[in-house]
């Protein structure tokens, strides 16, 4: 990546879980990537507006209480009101209660207009290979 | 022995104070009306002719809130973010923000900038290496009209050059800074408050004709309410081995704004607290403009509410507070700004005014803190200044001096006259009078004589209990 690449990272909804996400952003700066960690219990206006004034490439929203669904619901649709409707969206965590389907529940999330979507235990390596992919589609579509 | 001319240049009134260096002493002190219409210099020479021995301070210098202030439009990207910032550095500064623009600006906002009547234009907008787009748009537009004033850039610096060149093609007046957002939530507003001070020395006193004041005294150096911040910062840090008092809170009441300074961290005092939104500045002044004793009468009983007033009234024992008599003085605030209570019903209705107007600004000023109740129980979430330990509270402005119950007016503040359990208000703070109506006078001397000024300011502060009202209705 040569090119300063910009992540927003953070917990979402009433969710107070900070180790992964201490982990993720870890992860990503060791990799280069500038990480604007908004911590938990971020709301998606704040995701938003942390994107837009520091240019992010990417949003990676964490759910870890089983909330997701409710939580991370029409972040795409927000996203695209306030002229950032193209950034790329990941999610990734406990993102439903219970045991489901896995790939129901990331079927959910896609159509929900989340990029990538991570079952628990995913590494942050594999997101991270996965976003240097995307971005570098993106160029290619420009 | 050593003296000091201090002159306080507002809208209303030119006062003047004397002070002995050597005894930490107010010798004398003057007034006259403000002249800056025609020449500043008329009403400035009637007020130092009641001071006997003025000519011989060695110090001779004045603060200015006449012709309006200094007067700032503060332009960000998001309302929360950028444009926040923008905002608290131009308040920092001690100007008028007239209003915050966010996002791309339209013609129409343009339009509007440009009947504004600003004195300075504040362009924030990404954190640095963030969002270029939104400024260099702002630029062109600002750019394209017909505006002459300076334009100071402290948004991100990836886009600064661009924005330069922009405004400069346009033989536009503009100066760099440092971003006042350079990352998320951060906040560094000291650069641009410097850039807006030496601009307000170096252009803004000429254009409003302060700056004749100079063949009587040494001049302006700066606006009243940076004098006021100054004070409170002195007050609360102290200087070399004079110690300050520590954290505190001073609440300025006028005629057309009620300002709120703290200085305090602001940080959770209880443990396992989240906080969020912007980085707190230490220094930290809010401007209302809707809550005045005068000017701004109406906005406030309109904040206030009419039910709450005659409730309040009544609670004083004020039977017939539903009657016409007090909306009267009410209304007739507004027209007559240099009104002086005479009656106690008049006096009573004044401080009831500043006790509402201490509380609301007081309320916009601090954080709050909210519960929410997660899968994992309850847990909380801090959204600015956390002020309910601080341990002074100082109260200064006419209304406040000049009342015979200074303490009712600075009680409306308290966390318990609040009636919002959210709010992080002083709780059982010591309420001071700034009783000779000091502070602005010794923030201007703070900058020459920090430890000469503190000493006097603390001879001056006096701290204040609660009276009783007559009731004559």
């Amino acid at each position: 990546m040569t090119e300063q690449v910009t992540v927003v990272l953070g917990v979402i909804g009433a969710d107070v879980h900070a180790i992964g996400n201490q982990i993720l952003e870890y992860a990503l700066a060791d990799q280069g990537v500038k990480v604007i960690n908004l911590g938990v219990m971020a709301t998606q206006q704040e995701f938003i507006a942390a994107a837009i004034e520091t240019g992010a490439n990417a949003i990676w929203v964490s759910s870890l209480y089983g909330h997701g669904e409710m939580d991370c619901r029409g972040l795409r649709e927000k996203c695209r009101e306030a002229g950032i409707g193209d950034i790329l969206l990941y999610v990734g965590g406990n993102l439903v209660i219970g045991r489901q389907n896995w790939e129901n529940t990331k079927r959910l999330f896609r159509q929900m207009g989340y990029d990538r979507v991570y079952p628990p235990g995913t590494l942050p390596e594999e997101a991270i290979a996965d976003l240097e992919r995307d971005l570098k589609e993106k160029v290619g579509e420009k | 022995m050593e003296l000091a001319l201090l002159i306080d240049i507002g809208s209303t009134y030119t006062k003047a104070s004397l002070f002995d260096l050597v005894n930490y002493q107010l010798i004398a002190r003057s007034q006259a009306y403000t002249t800056v219409e025609q020449d500043v210099n008329r009403g400035l020479a009637k007020a130092l002719a009641q001071l006997e021995g003025w000519e011989k301070a060695h110090y001779k210098l004045a603060c200015s809130s006449a012709a309006g202030g200094l007067k700032i439009i503060a332009i960000g990207l998001v309302p929360d973010l950028t444009a926040e910032a923008a905002k608290r550095a131009a308040l920092g500064a001690g100007s008028k923000v007239l209003k915050t623009y966010s996002y791309q600006l339209s013609t129409r906002e343009i339009a509007e900038i440009s009947q504004a009547d600003c004195d300075i234009i504040l362009l924030a907008g990404g954190t640095d290496g963030g969002d270029q787009s939104n400024i260099i748009h702002n630029a062109r537009m600002l750019a394209d009209s017909q505006l002459a004033q300076p334009i100071i850039m402290a948004g991100n610096k990836s886009a600064a050059d661009q924005v330069i060149t922009i405004l400069k093609q346009a033989d536009k007046e503009i100066y760099q800074t440092g971003n006042v957002m350079p990352e998320l939530e951060e906040l560094n507003i000291e650069p641009a408050r410097k850039v807006i001070r030496d601009l307000f020395l170096k252009k803004i006193i000429e254009a409003k004709g302060l700056s004749r004041v100079k063949e009587l005294v040494d001049g302006v150096i700066m606006p009243t309410p940076a004098a006021v911040l100054k004070a409170a910062e002195l007050v609360a840090t102290g200087y070399n081995s004079e110690k300050g008092w520590g954290e505190l809170l001073i609440v300025d009441i006028g005629g057309a704004t009620t300002d709120v300074h703290s200085v305090a961290s602001g940080k959770p005092t209880k443990g396992g607290i989240n906080w969020r939104g912007l980085t707190e500045p230490y220094l930290k002044r809010t401007v209302e403009g809707d809550l005045g004793m005068r000017y701004s009468a109406l906005t406030l009983c309109e904040a206030i509410g009419t039910d709450t007033l005659k409730e309040q009234l009544q609670g004083l024992g004020w039977e017939d507070s539903g009657g016409e008599r007090y909306q009267q003085q009410l209304k007739s605030l507004c027209r007559q700004v240099d009104f002086i209570p005479g009656s106690k019903r008049e006096k009573l209705i004044d401080a009831l005014l500043g006790r509402n107007a201490a509380r609301l600004a007081v309320a916009r000023h601090v954080g709050k803190l909210k519960t929410i109740y997660t899968p994992m129980g309850p847990t909380y979430v801090q959204e600015g200044k956390d002020l309910t330990t601080i341990k002074y509270v100082i109260g200064t402005g006419g209304v406040i001096v000049n009342n015979h119950n200074p303490a009712f007016i600075l009680e409306g503040l308290l966390y318990k006259n609040q009636h919002q359990p959210e709010l992080l208000a002083p709780v059982a703070p010591e309420l001071i009078l700034d009783r000779e109506y000091l502070l602005a006078a010794v923030g201007l001397l703070a900058g020459v004589e920090p430890a000469a000024s503190l000493k006097i300011i603390k001879k001056y502060l006096a701290k204040i209990e609660l009276e009783g009202f007559e009731n004559d209705s």
